[in-house]
Protein backbone atom coordinates (compact mmCIF):
# COMPACT_ATOMS: atom_id res chain seq x y z
CA UNK A 1 0.00 0.00 0.00
CA UNK A 2 1.55 3.24 -1.01
CA UNK A 3 0.77 6.52 0.87
CA UNK A 4 0.17 9.67 -1.11
CA UNK A 5 2.60 12.26 -1.00
CA UNK A 6 1.46 15.20 0.89
CA UNK A 7 3.58 18.43 1.86
CA UNK A 8 4.98 18.17 4.95
CA UNK A 9 3.33 20.76 7.54
CA UNK A 10 3.06 21.31 11.25
CA UNK A 11 -0.30 19.07 10.33
CA UNK A 12 1.38 16.36 9.26
CA UNK A 13 2.13 14.42 12.31
CA UNK A 14 -0.97 15.09 13.90
CA UNK A 15 -2.92 12.20 11.66
CA UNK A 16 -3.85 9.26 13.94
CA UNK A 17 -2.62 6.33 11.72
CA UNK A 18 1.12 8.44 10.63
CA UNK A 19 1.60 9.03 14.24
CA UNK A 20 0.48 4.97 15.33
CA UNK A 21 3.27 4.68 12.62
CA UNK A 22 6.18 6.74 13.72
CA UNK A 23 5.61 6.43 17.55
CA UNK A 24 5.81 2.50 16.77
CA UNK A 25 9.15 2.79 15.52
CA UNK A 26 10.66 5.78 18.44
CA UNK A 27 9.11 4.02 21.37
CA UNK A 28 12.00 0.99 21.39
CA UNK A 29 14.40 3.70 21.10
CA UNK A 30 13.15 5.93 23.96
CA UNK A 31 13.19 2.55 26.33
CA UNK A 32 16.68 1.48 25.05
CA UNK A 33 17.65 5.06 25.79
CA UNK A 34 16.03 5.00 29.44
CA UNK A 35 17.60 1.97 30.77
CA UNK A 36 20.96 2.83 29.03
CA UNK A 37 21.01 6.42 30.81
CA UNK A 38 19.29 5.31 34.33
CA UNK A 39 22.12 2.38 34.18
CA UNK A 40 25.04 5.09 33.50
CA UNK A 41 23.28 8.15 35.84
CA UNK A 42 22.91 5.22 38.66
CA UNK A 43 26.22 4.16 38.34
CA UNK A 44 27.79 8.06 38.65
CA UNK A 45 25.61 8.23 41.30
CA UNK A 46 26.34 5.61 43.30
CA UNK A 47 30.05 4.57 42.94
CA UNK A 48 31.93 8.01 41.23
CA UNK A 49 30.26 10.88 43.05
CA UNK A 50 31.45 11.53 46.52
CA UNK A 51 29.84 11.07 49.79
CA UNK A 52 28.39 14.48 50.73
CA UNK A 53 30.01 16.80 53.75
CA UNK A 54 27.56 17.79 55.34
CA UNK A 55 24.60 15.21 54.27
CA UNK A 56 26.46 12.22 54.34
CA UNK A 57 25.11 9.43 52.29
CA UNK A 58 21.37 10.02 52.14
CA UNK A 59 22.05 12.73 49.55
CA UNK A 60 22.10 9.99 47.02
CA UNK A 61 17.94 10.58 46.75
CA UNK A 62 18.90 13.41 44.62
CA UNK A 63 19.30 11.79 41.72
CA UNK A 64 15.98 10.69 41.54
CA UNK A 65 14.39 13.75 43.90
CA UNK A 66 15.07 16.24 41.74
CA UNK A 67 14.44 15.00 37.81
CA UNK A 68 11.12 13.41 39.13
CA UNK A 69 10.06 17.08 40.32
CA UNK A 70 11.50 18.74 37.19
CA UNK A 71 9.75 16.08 35.50
CA UNK A 72 6.39 16.74 37.22
CA UNK A 73 6.49 20.57 35.92
CA UNK A 74 7.69 20.30 32.68
CA UNK A 75 5.04 17.60 32.01
CA UNK A 76 2.32 19.71 33.51
CA UNK A 77 3.30 22.54 31.12
CA UNK A 78 3.59 20.04 28.08
CA UNK A 79 0.24 18.76 29.10
CA UNK A 80 -1.42 22.21 28.91
CA UNK A 81 0.17 22.88 25.67
CA UNK A 82 -1.17 20.05 23.85
CA UNK A 83 -4.44 19.77 25.59
CA UNK A 84 -4.91 24.25 24.49
CA UNK A 85 -3.63 23.11 21.13
CA UNK A 86 -6.33 20.07 20.66
CA UNK A 87 -8.64 22.73 21.80
CA UNK A 88 -8.13 25.47 19.80
CA UNK A 89 -7.59 23.69 16.07
CA UNK A 90 -9.60 21.09 16.84
CA UNK A 91 -7.00 18.32 16.62
CA UNK A 92 -7.86 15.10 18.11
CA UNK A 93 -4.44 14.13 18.47
CA UNK A 94 -3.26 16.71 20.70
CA UNK A 95 -5.93 16.23 22.97
CA UNK A 96 -4.76 12.47 23.31
CA UNK A 97 -1.55 13.31 24.11
CA UNK A 98 -2.16 15.75 26.68
CA UNK A 99 -4.72 13.33 28.24
CA UNK A 100 -1.84 10.66 28.08
CA UNK A 101 1.06 12.90 29.57
CA UNK A 102 -1.59 13.14 32.96
CA UNK A 103 -1.13 9.81 34.72
CA UNK A 104 2.91 9.89 33.92
CA UNK A 105 2.96 13.69 35.53
CA UNK A 106 0.81 12.42 38.48
CA UNK A 107 3.45 9.79 38.76
CA UNK A 108 6.45 11.91 39.04
CA UNK A 109 4.69 14.27 41.33
CA UNK A 110 4.00 11.27 43.41
CA UNK A 111 7.52 10.37 43.48
CA UNK A 112 8.99 13.74 43.92
CA UNK A 113 6.83 14.14 47.26
CA UNK A 114 7.58 10.47 48.51
CA UNK A 115 11.73 10.87 47.72
CA UNK A 116 10.81 14.32 49.31
CA UNK A 117 9.85 12.98 52.52
CA UNK A 118 12.04 9.98 52.77
CA UNK A 119 15.04 12.76 52.38
CA UNK A 120 13.61 14.99 54.78
CA UNK A 121 12.74 12.81 57.71
CA UNK A 122 16.88 12.38 58.13
CA UNK A 123 17.79 15.70 56.83
CA UNK A 124 14.65 18.13 58.39
CA UNK A 125 13.76 15.65 61.40
CA UNK A 126 10.16 15.62 59.16
CA UNK A 127 8.47 13.95 57.06
CA UNK A 128 6.17 16.41 56.16
CA UNK A 129 6.02 20.60 56.06
CA UNK A 130 3.61 22.98 55.02
CA UNK A 131 6.40 25.41 53.28
CA UNK A 132 5.65 26.89 50.17
CA UNK A 133 7.76 24.49 48.04
CA UNK A 134 6.20 21.08 49.22
CA UNK A 135 2.67 22.61 49.59
CA UNK A 136 2.50 23.81 46.07
CA UNK A 137 4.24 20.52 44.77
CA UNK A 138 1.34 18.83 46.45
CA UNK A 139 -1.30 21.18 44.57
CA UNK A 140 0.12 20.28 41.43
CA UNK A 141 -0.55 16.14 42.67
CA UNK A 142 -4.26 17.21 43.02
CA UNK A 143 -4.67 19.14 39.80
CA UNK A 144 -3.51 16.34 37.64
CA UNK A 145 -5.70 13.70 39.42
CA UNK A 146 -8.49 16.60 38.80
CA UNK A 147 -7.52 16.70 35.57
CA UNK A 148 -7.68 12.60 35.14
CA UNK A 149 -10.68 12.83 37.38
CA UNK A 150 -12.80 15.30 35.23
CA UNK A 151 -11.56 13.68 31.64
CA UNK A 152 -12.74 10.25 32.75
CA UNK A 153 -15.69 11.21 34.05
CA UNK A 154 -17.17 12.99 30.59
CA UNK A 155 -18.43 10.24 28.33
CA UNK A 156 -18.15 12.30 24.99
CA UNK A 157 -14.41 12.41 24.60
CA UNK A 158 -14.25 15.67 22.69
CA UNK A 159 -16.32 17.51 25.86
CA UNK A 160 -13.64 15.49 28.10
CA UNK A 161 -10.96 16.79 26.24
CA UNK A 162 -11.96 20.56 25.71
CA UNK A 163 -12.89 20.46 30.08
CA UNK A 164 -9.61 19.16 30.62
CA UNK A 165 -8.10 21.56 28.52
CA UNK A 166 -9.68 24.22 30.34
CA UNK A 167 -8.94 22.95 33.68
CA UNK A 168 -4.86 22.04 32.24
CA UNK A 169 -4.77 25.62 31.20
CA UNK A 170 -6.17 27.40 34.27
CA UNK A 171 -4.17 25.23 36.48
CA UNK A 172 -0.86 25.89 34.89
CA UNK A 173 -0.30 29.12 36.93
CA UNK A 174 0.73 26.79 39.82
CA UNK A 175 4.06 25.95 37.90
CA UNK A 176 5.63 29.38 38.34
CA UNK A 177 4.59 29.12 41.63
CA UNK A 178 6.54 25.89 42.51
CA UNK A 179 8.97 27.39 41.00
CA UNK A 180 9.93 30.16 42.12
CA UNK A 181 8.12 29.22 46.16
CA UNK A 182 12.03 28.69 46.91
CA UNK A 183 12.71 32.66 46.33
CA UNK A 184 9.67 34.17 46.84
CA UNK A 185 8.97 32.82 50.45
CA UNK A 186 11.39 31.45 53.19
CA UNK A 187 11.00 27.75 52.88
CA UNK A 188 12.62 24.89 54.64
CA UNK A 189 13.20 23.52 51.46
CA UNK A 190 16.30 24.51 49.38
CA UNK A 191 16.86 26.69 46.76
CA UNK A 192 17.20 25.67 43.21
CA UNK A 193 20.02 22.82 42.92
CA UNK A 194 21.01 24.22 39.15
CA UNK A 195 20.64 27.47 37.99
CA UNK A 196 22.31 28.75 34.69
CA UNK A 197 23.12 32.16 35.92
CA UNK A 198 24.93 31.42 39.10
CA UNK A 199 28.20 28.74 39.44
CA UNK A 200 27.23 24.99 40.13
CA UNK A 201 27.03 24.98 43.86
CA UNK A 202 27.32 21.13 43.89
CA UNK A 203 30.19 18.60 42.89
CA UNK A 204 30.51 17.83 39.32
CA UNK A 205 29.83 14.06 39.48
CA UNK A 206 26.88 14.81 41.59
CA UNK A 207 25.74 17.14 38.76
CA UNK A 208 26.51 14.96 36.01
CA UNK A 209 24.68 12.15 37.56
CA UNK A 210 21.66 14.25 38.50
CA UNK A 211 21.92 14.97 34.79
CA UNK A 212 21.95 12.10 32.93
CA UNK A 213 19.15 10.81 35.58
CA UNK A 214 17.04 13.78 33.78
CA UNK A 215 17.80 12.53 30.85
CA UNK A 216 16.77 9.09 31.47
CA UNK A 217 13.44 10.21 33.41
CA UNK A 218 13.02 12.13 29.63
CA UNK A 219 13.19 9.25 27.67
CA UNK A 220 10.90 6.86 30.27
CA UNK A 221 8.14 9.88 29.58
CA UNK A 222 7.92 9.18 26.11
CA UNK A 223 8.65 6.18 26.22
CA UNK A 224 5.23 5.57 28.04
CA UNK A 225 3.46 8.47 27.11
CA UNK A 226 3.92 7.18 23.43
CA UNK A 227 3.05 3.70 24.58
CA UNK A 228 -0.37 5.02 26.10
CA UNK A 229 -0.93 7.55 23.41
CA UNK A 230 -0.88 4.46 20.63
CA UNK A 231 -3.39 2.86 23.26
CA UNK A 232 -6.09 6.04 23.37
CA UNK A 233 -5.78 6.50 19.29
CA UNK A 234 -6.38 2.59 18.77
CA UNK A 235 -9.64 2.95 21.05
CA UNK A 236 -10.92 5.99 19.15
CA UNK A 237 -10.66 5.29 16.16
CA UNK A 238 -11.25 1.31 16.52
CA UNK A 239 -13.91 1.76 13.75
CA UNK A 240 -11.57 3.59 11.25
CA UNK A 241 -10.30 1.64 8.31
CA UNK A 242 -7.02 1.80 9.37
CA UNK A 243 -7.28 0.04 12.87
CA UNK A 244 -9.30 -2.45 11.73
CA UNK A 245 -6.97 -3.62 9.15
CA UNK A 246 -3.91 -3.84 11.85
CA UNK A 247 -5.81 -5.14 14.45
CA UNK A 248 -7.29 -8.00 12.06
CA UNK A 249 -3.71 -8.33 10.67
CA UNK A 250 -2.04 -8.91 14.00
CA UNK A 251 -5.20 -11.36 15.25
CA UNK A 252 -4.09 -13.22 12.12
CA UNK A 253 -0.49 -12.98 13.28
CA UNK A 254 -0.82 -14.50 16.99
CA UNK A 255 -3.94 -16.73 16.57
CA UNK B 1 35.24 4.16 44.96
CA UNK B 2 32.96 5.35 48.36
CA UNK B 3 31.94 1.52 49.55
CA UNK B 4 34.66 -1.12 51.05
CA UNK B 5 32.10 -3.51 51.48
CA UNK B 6 28.02 -4.57 50.32
CA UNK B 7 27.06 -4.52 53.37
CA UNK B 8 28.60 -0.93 53.37
CA UNK B 9 27.18 0.13 50.55
CA UNK B 10 23.10 -1.01 51.55
CA UNK B 11 23.70 0.90 54.81
CA UNK B 12 24.01 3.96 53.13
CA UNK B 13 26.14 5.43 56.39
CA UNK B 14 23.27 4.09 58.23
CA UNK B 15 20.29 5.86 56.21
CA UNK B 16 19.55 2.66 53.85
CA UNK B 17 15.81 2.69 54.77
CA UNK B 18 15.52 6.44 53.21
CA UNK B 19 17.37 5.72 50.30
CA UNK B 20 16.59 2.27 49.47
CA UNK B 21 12.87 3.00 50.20
CA UNK B 22 13.01 6.07 47.65
CA UNK B 23 14.72 3.36 45.27
CA UNK B 24 12.13 0.63 45.33
CA UNK B 25 9.09 2.50 45.42
CA UNK B 26 10.82 4.46 42.24
CA UNK B 27 11.12 1.36 40.40
CA UNK B 28 8.02 -0.19 41.23
CA UNK B 29 5.92 2.76 40.00
CA UNK B 30 8.05 3.25 36.72
CA UNK B 31 7.67 -0.65 36.08
CA UNK B 32 4.44 -1.13 36.94
CA UNK B 33 3.12 2.01 34.77
CA UNK B 34 4.79 1.11 30.91
CA UNK B 35 3.18 -2.51 32.06
CA UNK B 36 0.13 -1.27 32.58
CA UNK B 37 0.05 0.95 29.13
CA UNK B 38 1.54 -1.63 26.73
CA UNK B 39 -1.82 -4.02 28.21
CA UNK B 40 -4.01 -1.04 27.60
CA UNK B 41 -3.10 -0.71 23.61
CA UNK B 42 -2.80 -4.88 23.67
CA UNK B 43 -6.25 -4.60 24.67
CA UNK B 44 -7.67 -1.97 22.51
CA UNK B 45 -6.32 -3.71 19.20
CA UNK B 46 -8.14 -6.80 20.37
CA UNK B 47 -10.95 -4.46 20.62
CA UNK B 48 -10.90 -3.83 17.38
CA UNK B 49 -10.48 -6.66 16.20
CA UNK B 50 -14.15 -7.87 17.37
CA UNK B 51 -15.87 -4.53 16.18
CA UNK B 52 -17.92 -5.81 13.19
CA UNK B 53 -16.58 -3.80 9.71
CA UNK B 54 -20.44 -2.79 9.41
CA UNK B 55 -21.03 -1.59 12.76
CA UNK B 56 -17.98 1.34 11.77
CA UNK B 57 -19.60 2.15 8.83
CA UNK B 58 -22.74 2.70 10.87
CA UNK B 59 -21.17 4.67 13.26
CA UNK B 60 -19.52 6.78 10.66
CA UNK B 61 -22.87 7.95 9.00
CA UNK B 62 -24.37 8.77 12.56
CA UNK B 63 -21.46 11.33 13.15
CA UNK B 64 -21.41 12.81 9.91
Amino acid sequence: MTQPRTPLTFFTFSSPPRFYAITGVLVPVFWALAVGLTAVGLWMGFFVAPTDATQGEVYRIIFIHVPAAWMSMLLYVVMAFWAAIGWAFNARLASMVARSIAPTGALFTFLALWTGALWGKPTWGTWWVWDARLTSELILLFLYLGYIALTEAIDDPRRADQAGALLAVVGSVNVPIIYFSVKWWNTLHQGASVSLTAAPKMATTMLTAMLIMSLAFWAYAFAVVFTRTRAMVLEREQSATWVQDLARRQQGALP
Amino acid sequence: MNWNSASEFFDMGGHGFFVWGSYAVCLAVMTLEPLLAAQRRRRALQQAAQTPHGAAAARDEEDA
